[in-house]
């Protein structure tokens, strides 16, 4: 009998515990974030396509037309050319696009650069109608960079 | 040619009366999505129009939009029966529900009996729309509504006894008047009539969401086991009308815990004059609190819904009974 009554009360204590718990929740404010109208910085580890970096000093990309992340790639995706300026040292880079549909985002191009000359950018929301979309020119994209 | 006022004022009700339950229908959705998402820290409806608020019209015209489709091997009568039978006599349920002294489309003086007589039909409309609709999935919901709808329906009539043994009457407009005055009149404080009086409103509280087949005894619905239950094969605006008819009876149930026990049209300090505004006040808060637990609690199992109802609720509600007429005896005889 005694079991009974205690399993009512402690019963309906829980059930108020509970609904103490909800209403708390219920006057925080929300943890969504609406995405389309509002997006968050993307966190600085994100591996989105590899990208060209600016140099301030030289006015113009770090590339060195050395090839390597051309031939590290293990799908093919880059292809790149330079050439060499009249008068001046060392190639200078005039093409590099990198087929995005191939890439696996391994980032062997990134690690292997010797002038630490690409980058992961930041782009996530990536979306298109036809492949020839995502055969990126970074050279191109380097110039939207310019200051 | 002369007007038949009490005609024009009773039409003028009635219409009243059903266009304030399709728009409680349609803006509860709103409100139980609403609350729902801030329970759980979300926003809830937003996209239509200003914080959402014309969801329920896209929400009606995309079921309206959709083909009636009667499954084959239904029974086409009862299986179109169903809804209708779960939406009238909610409707009607609120043809004698006062909200102020003077807002009542017909004041009857077995207004409590013809609530409930109406209320009962409910399950009876949801029997018949699953088993007419031929499935499974309906045909075990039907079952469990039933044995619900039975279990939970003698403790609330047990409480209802009591408080017409209390009140005397079974005018719903004589229940309020008997409350005026401040909220230790309210029926939920006579605590010199009954001791239990608080626990009576807790009692019938929990009968009434048992009733309304609202979560944690959504047993009629049981999306999870059930598809959807009762409503399995109904599309389009037969769920809708079903969908409605819910709404309508956690209106139906709210405001009549607000005139058995909460003083209906009364103020509860003596502010603001006593009128629709305070009833409408109540009624909201408690429907608020339905859809609380409803996003406070999972689901109960089929037994321990039994369980509470002839374990519990039952022996609690005869005690109050025999206490309450002892006391009225002993007391106030």
């Amino acid at each position: 009998m005694i079991a009974y009554f205690k399993d009512i009360i402690g019963g309906t204590w829980s059930l108020l515990v509970g609904l103490a718990i909800t209403i708390n929740y219920f006057f925080k404010p929300v943890v969504t974030f609406q995405y389309p109208r509002e997006t968050l910085p993307m966190t600085p580890r994100y591996r989105g396509h590899t990208d060209l970096i600016w140099d301030e000093e030289k006015g113009r990309d770090r590339c060195i037309v050395c090839g390597s992340c051309q031939k590290v790639c293990p799908s093919g995706c880059i292809s790149l050319a330079g050439e060499k300026p009249e008068g001046g040292k060392g190639k200078v880079l005039t093409m590099y696009t990198l087929d995005f549909t191939k890439c696996s985002l391994c980032g062997l191009c990134v690690e292997i650069c010797p002038t630490d000359a690409l980058e992961f950018s930041k782009a996530y929301n990536l979306a298109g109608f036809d492949e020839k979309a995502y055969v990126f020119d970074l050279l191109k994209r380097l110039e939207a960079k310019r200051p | 040619m002369t007007i038949d006022w009490e005609l024009v004022r009773l039409l003028a009700l009635l219409l009243g009366v059903i266009m304030f339950v399709a728009l409680n229908a349609a803006y509860l959705v709103w409100l139980e999505r609403k609350e729902a998402g801030h329970i759980q820290r979300r926003i809830g409806p937003k996209e239509v129009g200003p914080y959402g608020l014309l969801q329920p019209v896209a929400d009606g015209l995309k079921l309206m939009t959709k083909q009636l489709i009667v499954p084959e091997g239904a029974d086409r009568l009862l299986f179109m029966a169903g809804p209708i039978l779960v939406m009238v006599p909610a409707i009607m349920s609120f043809v004698t529900i006062p909200y102020s002294e003077t807002l009542v489309a017909r004041n009857l003086d077995v207004g409590l009996l013809a609530v409930f007589a109406f209320a009962s039909v409910n399950v009876l409309g949801l029997l018949l729309g699953a088993w007419g609709s031929r499935n499974k999935y309906a045909v075990i919901s039907a079952a469990r509504v039933v044995s619900q709808n039975v279990a939970y329906e003698v403790p609330m009539l047990v409480v209802v006894v009591t408080m017409v043994m209390v009140t005397g009457t079974l005018n719903l407009q004589e229940i309020v008047t008997q409350q005026a005055g401040g909220f230790w009149h309210w029926n939920v404080f006579r605590l010199g009539v009954s001791p239990l009086m608080p626990v009576a409103f807790l009692i019938f509280f929990v009968c009434m969401l048992a009733e309304t087949n609202r979560a944690p005894f959504d047993m009629a619905e049981a999306e999870s086991e059930l598809i959807a239950g009762a409503f399995t094969e109904y599309p389009g605006m037969g769920f809708g009308i079903f969908f409605m008819g819910e709404y309508a009876n956690i209106v139906v149930g709210t405001s009549l815990a607000t005139i058995l026990f909460l003083g209906g049209w009364n103020s509860p300090f003596g502010l603001f004059f006593p009128g629709v505004h305070w009833f409408l006040i109540k009624m909201y808060a408690l429907i608020f609190v339905v859809i609380w637990i409803r996003w406070t609690y999972p689901r109960t199992t089929f037994y321990a819904l039994l369980n509470l109802s002839w374990k519990v609720l039952i022996p609690v509600s005869f005690f109050n009974l025999i206490l309450t007429s002892a006391m009225l005896k002993v007391f106030h005889s």
